[in-house]
């Protein structure tokens, strides 16, 4: 069978209808494919995520990830762009659903559609994903140990975290949790917690918590990666994905 | 986590990278998922010049461990300064 792939930086209309960058990798071929929006973490638009974007695509799915840092400088390096960030006090809440939103309107826009889509974040992205579920139109959402859904930063913290729990009533896709049983943020009974109000709600999702795993645990280039949690991660994902935007 | 710890003071003097020193005035601090170092976390330490690109600021990713010794050596090495001398 043959396989190929296309990887490539796009420009798309984020927030505002203002042009963003965004790295695009899709399955050569006339598809129709469903679509992932990979959303990258606190560090930046990086390799990393670019990988799992193009491991979607290599699993069949059109993904596209913004690059949520575009308006510290378009052309900054990773890690420039992340110090920026940091330095500006981060990106907001709306800003960040704007970018996705266009990001989403971008994958259905592609003639190779199937005109499903899902979201999917680790850590700050995590929490991301399930701000995607609660408010743009997508048809499942993965959380990756994404910290402060539920709780709120300390308050000694310059920068406050809100909880998005508040917006789980709005939640109109099937959620998939993946979480490590000795991550401290998320704690396991901040999942469980998580949990119980999804349960209460009505919401369709399943949450997993592997043992022998803490942060992180699929970020291949850091030493928090957990081999066992990260390769039975895919398989969930993968599983979760074939099963809602089929 | 990605920890969104992040503090900042204004600072007085220069740092030096890739050969070039440079003028800085302040010095953004996160313990966070670093870029470049193999860590789960790290220090990160971001020295810039306010109105000049952060590609030329001077940053540093450490170990929290490594770190906590850092700022024990440079306090006590501060502390044996005495100004005027």
């Amino acid at each position: 069978m043959y396989q190929g792939m296309l990887a490539e930086t796009v420009t798309i209309a984020g927030h505002g209808d203002e042009a963003i960058g965004a790295y695009l990798a899709r399955p050569l071929g006339a598809g129709p494919f469903p679509g992932v929006l990979v959303i990258h973490h606190a560090p930046g638009w990086d390799g990393a995520t670019k990988e799992i974007a193009r491991r979607f695509a290599a699993e069949g799915y059109v993904a596209i990830c913004p690059n949520l840092y575009h308006r510290f400088g378009p052309d900054l390096a990773p890690d420039d762009a992340a110090a920026a960030a940091r330095a500006g006090g981060w990106i907001s809440t709306e800003q960040f659903l704007g970018d996705a939103a266009g990001a989403l309107r971008f994958l259905s826009s592609l003639p190779v559609s199937n005109g499903k889509s899902g979201s999917i974040g680790y850590c700050s992205g995590g929490r991301q994903s399930f701000l995607v579920a609660c408010e743009l139109p997508v048809d499942a959402a993965v959380d990756c140990y994404g910290a402060f859904v539920i709780s709120t930063s300390p308050p000694e913290l310059p920068f406050r975290m809100e909880p998005v729990i508040d917006r789980a009533p709005k939640i109109s896709c099937p959620i998939l949790g993946l979480f490590g049983a000795e991550d401290k943020n998320p704690s396991p009974d901040e999942v469980a917690r998580i949990d119980a109000e999804l349960t209460r709600l009505g919401k369709e999702h399943e949450f997993h918590t592997f043992e022998n795993a803490g942060h992180g645990f699929f970020a291949v280039d850091r030493p928090m990666y957990r081999v066992e949690a990260a390769v039975q991660g895919w398989r969930l994902i993968l599983d979760f994905y074939g099963r809602h935007l089929s | 986590m990605c920890s969104y710890i992040v503090e900042r003071t204004a600072v007085i003097g220069s740092a030096k990278a890739a050969g070039t020193w440079t003028p800085i005035t302040d010095a953004v601090v996160s313990v966070d998922h670093p870029s470049h170092a193999t860590l789960d976390h790290a220090l990160i330490v971001d020295f810039v010049h306010a109105g000049r690109p952060v590609s030329e600021r001077v940053a540093l990713e450490l170990s929290v461990p490594s770190a906590r010794e850092l700022v024990a050596c440079m306090q006590a090495a501060l502390d044996a300064f005495v100004e005027g001398s």
